[in-house]
C-alpha cells in the first residue's frame, strides 16, 4: 500500500500516555479502513451469501430454519470474522507500521487491544447490525432475534480478541489463512455453543440472564487476557519474518 | 537437585541419559501393557452388561488418558520454553505432538468401534467424544503451525504461545461440551462404565495405563533423540556419534 495514503503514526513521544496511544491507533486504524472500503465489505457480502447458502443447499422449509436459524447466522458470523482476520495485522506488517507500533513505549498489548476493537467495529458490529434483516429471513421470531443480537454484540468482540492471537502467530507464514482457520476453530467452539444456546433456550421461553452472564464473563476473559497472547505472538512473529 | 534441571538443558547430556532409559522403558513398558492386555482381553470376567464386547476398554482408555495428559505435558513444557528458554522443551513438544495425535485418533477409533457393539453406532455428538475430537484438532493446529515457520526458535516459542492459549481453552471446551449435550440431548444412551469395577477388571486397566505410559516416555525419548541429532547436526558430539555407528 502506498504510504502516502496511510497516515502516520506520531506516537514515538512517550509522554504520549497509554490511553491516549489507544486512541491513536484505534482512530488510525478506523481512518485507514474507510479509505480501503472493500474490506469493510467483503465480510457483510459472505455473511449474507453463507446464510443463503443453507436453506438453498438444505430445506427452505419454515420449520428447518426456525430450528436452525440462529445456529446458521452464528456460524456465518464466526466464518465472516474469521475471514476478515487477515486483515486486522498484515496491512501494517506489510508496509512496516506494524514494527514502528511494537517499538512503541507505550504497552503493547494495550495497542493490540486497540486494533483489534477497531476491527470489531468494523466488522463484527456491522454483523450485528445485520442480523435482524437475515433473522427475518431464516423465519425467526422477534424475541428470538433479539437474543440473538444480544449473543452477537457480545460474542462477536470475543471471536475478535481470540482471532487476533491467531492472525498474530500466522503473520507472514505461507497459507496463513487456512493455517489460521485451523488453529482458531477449536478456540471458537465453546463461544459458538453458548451462543446458540443461548437463543435456544430464548426460543424455549427460558431466562437467559444466566446464559447472557456467561458470555459476559467469556468476553471478559478475552479481553483481560487474549491481548497479552497476541502481543507475545507478535512480537515472536516479527522476530521471525 | 537443581544442577539436575540445567543438565537437563544440554542437549547432549539428555542424549545420553535418554539411550540408557530406553531399554527400560522399552521393557517396563511392553511388559506391564501386555500384562494388562492379555489379562483383560483373556482372563478379566465378562461385564454383566456388555458380555465381552467391553473388553476394548483395555486399549480405549490408556490411550485417552495419555492423549490427554500429553497435552498437559506439552502445557508444562511450553512454559519452560517461553519462561526458561530451554531448548529440550521445544524439542519435547515438537516429538510428542504427533504421538498425542496419533492417541487421541486411536481412542476415537477404538472408541467408535467399541460405541458400535454396545451404543448401536459409530459416532455420537456426546459430550466426552466431541471434547476428544477438539483435542484432535488442537493437536493438528499444534503440528500445522510447527510445520509452518522455517525459524527453528521462533516456531518454537510461536508453538509454546498456541499451547498455552489451547491449555486454557480445554477446560473451557470441556464445560461447554458438557452444558452443549445436556442442552441438546437427552440422554438416550448411558455410557456403561461402571464406576465401581471389581478389582479383576480395574487392575489389567491401571496395568495397561502404566504400560503405555512406559512406552510413551520410551518414544519420546526415541523422538527427541531424533530430532536432538537432526538439530545439532554440526557437533563434534554427533559426527563422533553417527561416524561410531557406522563404524
Amino acid at each position: 500500500m502506498n504510504a502516502d495514503i496511510r497516515p502516520v503514526l506520531k506516537l514515538r513521544d512517550d509522554t504520549v500516555g497509554a490511553l491516549a496511544a489507544m486512541r491513536g491507533v484505534f482512530g488510525r486504524d478506523l481512518k485507514v479502513a474507510f479509505r480501503q472500503r472493500q474490506d469493510l465489505l467483503n465480510p457483510l457480502l459472505f455473511f449474507v451469501m453463507v446464510v443463503t447458502l443453507f436453506p438453498l443447499g438444505v430445506s427452505p422449509e419454515v420449520s428447518f430454519l426456525r430450528e436452525a436459524g440462529a445456529g446458521i447466522l452464528w456460524v456465518a458470523a464466526l466464518l465472516s470474522v474469521l475471514l476478515s482476520l487477515d486483515h486486522l495485522f498484515r496491512h501494517d506488517f506489510d508496509d512496516g507500521t506494524l514494527e514502528q507500533l511494537v517499538l512503541q513505549p507505550q504497552p503493547l498489548f494495550l495497542l493490540v487491544l486497540a486494533k483489534t476493537m477497531a476491527h470489531w467495529v468494523l466488522t463484527g458490529l456491522p454483523l450485528v447490525i445485520l442480523t435482524p434483516v437475515l433473522g427475518v429471513m431464516v423465519h425467526l421470531d422477534g424475541n428470538s432475534i433479539g437474543v440473538l443480537c444480544l449473543t452477537l454484540l457480545i460474542g462477536t468482540p470475543v471471536l475478535s480478541l481470540i482471532g487476533s492471537i491467531g492472525a498474530a502467530l500466522t503473520l507472514g507464514l505461507r497459507s496463513a489463512g487456512v493455517l489460521l482457520s485451523l488453529l482458531i476453530i477449536p478456540l471458537y467452539i465453546p463461544v459458538l455453543i453458548f451462543g446458540t444456546g443461548t437463543v435456544a433456550a430464548a426460543a424455549e421461553g427460558a431466562q437467559v440472564g444466566a446464559y447472557v452472564a456467561l458470555m459476559g464473563a467469556f468476553l471478559v476473559l478475552a479481553l483481560t487476557l487474549a491481548p497479552f497472547a497476541s502481543a507475545a505472538a507478535l512480537r515472536i512473529s516479527l522476530s521471525n519474518g | 537437585m537443581w544442577q539436575f534441571f540445567h543438565k537437563l538443558g544440554s542437549p547432549k547430556w539428555f542424549f545420553g541419559i535418554a539411550t540408557r532409559l530406553m531399554p527400560w522403558l522399552l521393557a517396563g513398558g511392553l511388559l506391564l501393557l501386555m500384562a494388562g492386555i492379555v489379562w483383560g482381553l483373556a482372563f478379566a470376567p465378562k461385564d454383566y452388561l456388555q458380555g465381552n464386547s467391553y473388553r476394548i476398554i483395555f486399549i480405549h482408555v490408556p490411550t485417552a488418558f495419555i492423549a490427554q495428559s500429553i497435552y498437559i505435558m506439552m502445557a508444562v513444557a511450553a512454559v519452560v520454553t517461553l519462561v526458561w528458554r530451554m531448548k529440550l522443551a521445544d524439542v519435547f513438544v515438537k516429538a510428542v505432538a504427533p504421538v498425542g495425535l496419533v492417541l487421541t485418533f486411536l481412542a476415537l477409533f477404538t472408541g467408535a468401534v467399541w460405541g458400535k457393539p454396545t451404543w448401536g453406532t459409530w459416532w455420537i455428538w456426546d459430550a466426552r467424544l466431541t471434547s476428544m475430537l477438539i483435542l484432535l484438532f488442537l493437536y493438528g493446529g499444534v503440528i500445522a503451525l510447527d510445520r509452518a515457520i522455517n525459524d527453528e526458535k521462533s516456531a518454537a516459542r510461536s508453538v509454546a504461545v498456541l499451547v498455552l492459549v489451547g491449555v486454557v481453552n480445554i477446560p473451557i471446551i470441556k464445560y461447554s461440551v458438557e452444558w452443549w449435550n445436556t442442552l441438546h440431548q437427552p440422554a438416550t444412551f448411558k455410557l456403561t462404565e461402571k464406576p465401581s469395577m471389581p478389582a479383576d477388571m480395574w487392575v489389567p486397566l491401571l496395568l495397561s495405563v502404566l504400560g503405555l505410559y512406559l512406552l510413551f516416555g520410551w518414544l519420546a525419548c526415541l523422538r527427541m533423540q531424533t530430532e536432538i541429532l537432526f538439530r545439532e547436526q554440526r557437533t563434534r558430539w554427533v559426527k563422533d556419534y553417527v561416524m561410531a555407528g557406522r563404524g
